[in-house]
């Protein structure tokens, strides 16, 4: 698609919805993971309404791309997306976390439009693998989006599954590492080094493009140019702020799992609209 | 239950060198980072990698250290079954894997977090000790008591405060039950949160004239069949309280000894083979029947034949 084509407002708007029910959202639960949920926005805004095709009336469409969020604890922004989307009313977003809801802390297949339940870390790549090999196998031109979160990749599965995503030459399959530097107990380069992250997949033999994970244009273009890309994998490593759009939470470790207030919450989406 | 931990490797660190500490991205939450700011040297975060934890730990043990892992019930065991079983537990090294979070206490984290399986687990396993401490106070002894005793430790921590059960706890030991109160009807087996609500259950029941002996199953294996069967003998009837499945736990547990050794009725509290859900740690536990009333209806059951 050219890139004049692409509806920037209408995405930009889409993230501003999107980072506000997150806000309300975890301040509503009283616990959630803010911090990689708003580093996230614009990647599942790109995916979710530029460039996948799935259809909210029919989240079973066998043909549909397919997004797996590996790091599952960003619930939040997966069903704020989901909302935003049509999935589900937006009326239920502030269910989130309670005894009896579909939205649980992480994500749940019974929720429509969710593809996997992450939650436990490392997973997520090797069922987009199962997935993809099966598109491959139904003779499908859908596509699978898997998102990882920069501390998940200390997982051995996500190096195995890293491994196995070349040998069956899985170009309908785009990895995307949510790299914000932050982990649950700090900075990454302190909990364990990970850098260079690119040198590491390029190594496994992947396609590997490095993006401002807040500029749509780069996003879609890279999710354009892995789309072309025949006989390998693509990862996209997104560059992120863990907690962005909020300043005070904006490179916070104490952010990764910790809701803000309700009273802040509503000062702050005073601003933000 | 957090500090019990912190508390106690801190003073294990002190007195005892060959003591090190692994933890995997949750040493801040489970208050272990504190162990790594006093002995730098001897703390090692791994990241969010639990079965290169358990193999380092395996390593440590070999040379002569003693580990002490620990990071969320629902990843270790869940995250590295194999290193456990072929790296620690095969070869019967000295490592104290110390979870946290087990059970529903995770509560709005949801099922993905909330372990009802690992005792079951663990306990299946060969040299495999199991302990669920009850409260704090005795956590922290038990978590002493298991680094001086050799060969490999699983211990299942809970997350909220819980209410302290035990007054003292000087005469806690690995592997003998501690009876928490004289009874003649009934007898309630309990670990972990549980032992609060059975006291709650007993005194509850008092009131109506049954007499419930209270037992602290805090090591699950091995199982104390001595006390158990002794308990069991002199009441006839017995009530197993658990945060966990009711498949393969204590409840597990204490109906294969007793079936073998004295043959009493038995009715098991705990989840019912289903997975839990997001939701406040106490709306959780009456949900899923883990609570007093839960163990004072099976007492009646079992004491009066009633159905209540
Ligand atoms: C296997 C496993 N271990 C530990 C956790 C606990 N945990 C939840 S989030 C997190 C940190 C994740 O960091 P990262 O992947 O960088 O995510 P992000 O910064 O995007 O939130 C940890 C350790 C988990 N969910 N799964
Ligand atoms: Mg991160």
């Amino acid at each position: 698609m050219e890139q004049s084509q692409i509806p920037i407002g209408m995405l930009i708007q889409k993230a501003v919805k999107i980072r506000t029910h997150i806000l309300e959202m975890v301040a509503e639960a009283k616990s959630g993971h803010p911090g990689g949920s708003l580093s996230a926005v614009e990647i599942l805004v790109s995916l979710y309404f530029h460039k996948m095709r799935v259809d909210p009336k029919r989240p079973d469409w066998p043909d549909r791309d397919r997004f797996v969020l590996s790091k599952g604890h960003a619930a939040p922004v997966l069903f704020a997306t989901l909302a935003e989307k049509g999935f589900i009313p937006t009326s239920e977003l502030k269910t989130l976390r309670k005894l009896n809801s579909n939205l649980q802390g992480h994500p749940d297949l019974r929720v429509p439009g969710v593809e996997f339940p992450g939650g436990s870390l490392g997973i997520g790549l090797s069922a987009a693998i199962g997935m993809a090999l099966a598109g491959k196998l139904d003779r499908r031109d859908s596509r699978v989006y898997a998102l990882l979160g920069d501390g998940e990749l200390d997982e051995g599965e996500t190096w195995e599954a890293a491994m196995a995503a070349p040998k069956f030459k899985l170009d309908n399959l785009t990895a995307i590492v949510d790299r914000n530097g932050i982990q649950q107990d700090g900075l990454t380069e302190q909990i364990m080094p990970k850098e260079p992250v690119g040198y590491k997949w390029r190594a496994f033999n992947w396609h590997v493009l490095e993006v401002d994970g807040f500029d749509f244009r780069q996003i879609i273009d890279a999710l354009d140019k892995a789309e072309n890309m025949r006989n390998r994998p693509t990862v996209i490593i997104a560059h992120t702020v863990k907690g962005k759009g909020v300043s005070f939470m904006e490179w916070d470790p104490a952010y990764h799992g910790k809701a803000p207030d309700k009273d802040t919450v509503r000062k702050l989406v005073e601003t933000m609209r | 239950m957090r500090d019990a931990l912190a508390e106690a490797i801190l003073e294990l660190g002190t007195k005892d060198r060959r003591i090190v500490v692994l933890g995997a991205d949750t040493s801040v939450s489970i208050k272990t980072s504190l162990f790594g700011e006093r002995f730098p040297e001897r703390f090692f975060n791994v990241g969010i990698a639990e079965s290169n934890m358990i193999g380092i730990a395996s390593g440590l043990a070999l040379a002569g250290k003693i580990p002490v892992v620990s990071t969320y019930s629902a990843f270790v065991p869940g995250k590295c079954l194999d290193q456990i079983r072929n790296a620690v537990a095969y070869p019967n090294l000295n490592v104290k894997i110390v979870s946290s979070h087990g059970g529903l206490t995770v509560g709005p984290d949801g099922a993905s977090h909330q372990t009802i399986e690992d005792v079951a687990v663990m306990r299946a396993i060969p040299h495999m000790h199991v302990v669920i401490p009850a409260d704090a106070p005795s956590a922290r002894e038990l978590i002493l008591k298991a680094a001086s005793t050799p060969g490999p430790f699983y211990m299942r921590l809970s997350r909220p405060n819980v209410a302290t059960v035990h007054e003292s706890t000087a005469d806690l030991e690995i592997g003998k039950a501690a009876l928490l109160r004289d009874g003649s009807d009934v007898t309630i087996v309990a670990c972990g949160i549980m032992l609060s609500e059975a006291m709650i259950a007993a005194e509850n029941l008092s009131q109506e004239g049954i007499s419930a002996e209270i037992i602290d199953c805090h090591t699950v294996k091995p199982l104390d069949n001595a006390t158990l069967g002794k308990s069991a003998a002199k009441t006839g009837a017995v009530i197993t309280a658990e945060e966990h499945n009711i498949i393969g736990g204590l409840g597990g547990a204490v109906a294969e000894a007793l079936s073998e050794s004295r043959p009493v009725r038995i009715e098991r509290v705990g989840v019912r083979d289903t997975f839990g859900e997001s939701g406040e740690h106490s709306e959780l536990l009456v949900k899923y029947g883990l609570t007093s009333r839960e163990i004072a209806k099976a007492a009646r059951r079992l004491v009066r034949g009633q159905s209540a």
